[in-house]
């Protein structure tokens, strides 16, 4: 369960989060939409504490985050940032590992049950049989993948996922949406994911939650969120949305100001 | 065995450079009467030793302290150049790029300048002296190359080497001016046990257990850091009080090991990485690992500085580069292939 409210953060002088207000539920998957710089990655670095709040509160499972340390904080939530100039030597292993930091001893020694906990999250996300192999030698999918475990190994209630599918091809996105979906089934977390990509984000999310400078535009189920008319306003173009053909879900079309690279194509199948 | 059993291997090189050490010298002591001198030493053994009584004198009050001063150093320029490795996530920090090492340096230098240690007391300021050098230019440093929260690893050299060839050349200054002591500090310059006795390895030896200690218990924390200090935080670090701690610890290694046995460059830089290369970068391991690699390649070195132009000793910093940078090179052609770093 985590709550956000009121939440504002400001860079210097600049306002980049203002009066952001949502939960999410236990169990239900919450994607964070919207145009580039509208403070998505900001909201997940204000709610994981790397930069303080101006105003507002956050609440994970009920307890202020406010003054924890980043250790009791790691206990809450674990995040999975984006898969970009990860130390190449480490061994997936090693990296996975790094996730049971919140629970390691002073002499930093890892236990019987991290060990458990790696190798849970190792399975969980089909990476066993890598787990000798360095991060540098693996493909963008399975480095988000890794990320993943790593986050998992911390095993919080909570999980936050930083455009986890950016630099993904279309069979690793499915592939590790439909992952997050079933995690969050299984161990009934609460995620929260900012994703770029809206067709995705209405296909795995239970909310939308559209932002626009720093605010939240728009929040509610996808087909309530996710319209024309919503899209328009914030992504300042045109768009055609039309229901998903198996899952009715909505599907965003561009539309207008498009210079079609086969105009005449186009004409004759219309 | 090297690859498999890291710290057998290490320990063992530790243990036949330090005999090499001890038994190579202007007068070269046997084995056989080594092992004796050294047994009838322990409690409770009683050995009948035929060794001259000049033996005694050359091997405990000349070549042991010299031996264990020259391990100690060895052991906290590696060790402190893997942590700074680690911590700036930079393969060419070491206690001289970041200019702590010249910081040191120039403490250490002021503190004998102004009084040259014939005292006890004279003795134990020189690594204080040496720390606080090295904590102030860390600091100088590092506010320096800062831009906004960040700081970036290119602006943090750019700032150390600036900083390093400051206060190198200040130190060469407070050397000139004081010019009845200028022949033994500029073989304190070049690197090499100018002081003798057991007395410069004790007032090194607790700043070096601290420093190293500390290192030691950073492995998991440098790890973790490698992914960035963000990473970092939501894995639950207190990133920025470790950074600081690490930091604390490293000037502490550096400044212990500068003190008495001067500039010695290149351990910091090519022992963490060779042990890199072979053992992986796991630091829980490369600290120590460091530290062993670090204290066998000095002892080496020394052994060879004292034996390629005897009866003169060639200063050891002379020696480090001498032969590090070919061998260094020649590893690096080696792992080329591999992303070990």
């Amino acid at each position: 369960m985590l709550e956000i409210e009121s939440l504002s953060v400001a860079y210097i002088e600049k306002e980049v989060l203002n009066s952001v207000t949502m939960s999410i539920a236990s169990g239900e998957i919450l994607a964070v939409v919207g145009p580039n710089g509208v403070g998505k990655s900001t909201l997940i670095r204000a709610i994981s504490g790397v930069i303080p709040p101006k105003q507002g509160s956050i609440r994970a499972n009920g307890v202020n985050t406010s003054h924890l340390s980043p250790l009791q904080r790691a206990r809450l939530m674990a995040i999975v940032p984006q898969a970009r100039e990860l130390p190449p030597a480490y061994t997936v292993h090693q990296t996975v590992l790094m996730g049971r930091t919140p629970y390691l001893n002073w002499l930093g020694q890892a236990g019987k049950s991290d060990h458990a906990a790696v190798w849970r999250s190792l399975e969980h996300t089909d990476l066993s049989h890598l787990a000798e192999r360095r991060i540098g030698e693996l493909s963008g999918g399975e480095q988000q993948r890794v990320l993943l475990a790593r986050a998992l190994a911390q095993e919080t209630s909570i999980l936050l996922l930083d455009e986890p599918t950016t630099h993904l091809d279309l069979q690793h996105q499915s592939n590790l949406l439909n992952l997050v979906r079933k995690l969050s089934q299984e161990k009934t977390l609460s995620v929260l994911m900012v994703l770029h990509d809206l067709n995705l984000a209405g296909l795995y999310a239970d909310r939308v939650a559209l932002m626009s400078d720093g605010r939240i535009f728009s929040l509610g189920v996808p087909a309530e969120v996710i319209t024309a008319q919503n899209l328009s306003a914030v992504y300042h173009v045109p768009v055609n949305v039309i229901p998903h053909p198996d899952y009715g879900t909505p599907l965003v079309l561009p539309d207008g100001r498009i210079i079609p690279a086969h105009p005449s194509e186009s004409v004759q199948s219309s | 065995m090297i690859k498999r059993r890291p710290y057998l291997f290490n320990l063992l090189a530790l243990g036949f450079a330090a005999l090499l050490s001890v038994a190579v010298g202007s007068v070269f002591i046997p084995p056989a009467t080594l092992a004796s001198l050294l047994l009838a030493r322990l409690p409770g053994v009683s050995v009948a030793t035929t060794a001259p009584e000049t033996y005694q004198v050359i091997l405990f009050q000349i070549r042991l302290p010299h031996m264990a001063l020259m391990a100690l150093t060895g052991a906290a320029l590696a060790s402190s150049g893997a942590a700074y490795q680690g911590l700036f996530r930079n393969p060419l920090a070491d206690p001289y790029l970041i200019g702590v090492a010249s910081g040191a340096g120039l403490g250490a230098v002021l503190a004998l300048s102004i009084h040259w240690p014939g005292s006890l007391l004279g003795l134990y300021t020189i690594p204080a002296s040496a720390f606080l050098g090295a904590v102030l230019t860390v600091a100088i440093v590092y506010s320096l190359a800062r831009v906004g929260r960040a700081v970036p690893t290119t602006t943090l050299i750019l700032a150390g080497v600036a900083f390093s060839a400051f206060a190198t050349s200040l130190t060469s200054f407070l050397m000139f001016r004081s010019d009845t002591e200028l022949r033994r500090a500029m073989g304190w310059l070049f690197g090499g046990g100018s002081l003798g006795g057991w007395g410069p390895v004790w007032a090194i030896l607790p700043y070096i257990a601290l420093g190293v200690g500390g290192l030691i218990l950073a492995g998991h924390a440098l790890n973790v850091l490698q992914f960035g200090e963000e990473q970092a935080q939501q894995l639950g670090l207190p990133a920025e009080r470790i950074k600081i701690l690490v930091i604390l610890a490293a000037s502490l290694t550096t400044a212990a090991a500068v003190a008495f046995t001067g500039i010695i460059g290149f351990i910091g830089l090519v022992v963490p990485h060779v042990a890199r290369i072979t053992w992986g970068t796991d630091y829980r391991h490369l600290i120590p690992l460091s530290l062993l690699g670090g204290a066998t390649a000095l002892l080496l070195a020394d052994v060879f500085a004292r034996v390629v132009l005897a009866p003169e000793t060639l200063p050891v910093g002379i020696v480090t580069a001498l032969v590090g940078a070919p061998f260094f090179l020649w590893i690096l052609r080696q792992a080329k292939t591999q992303a070990y770093w």
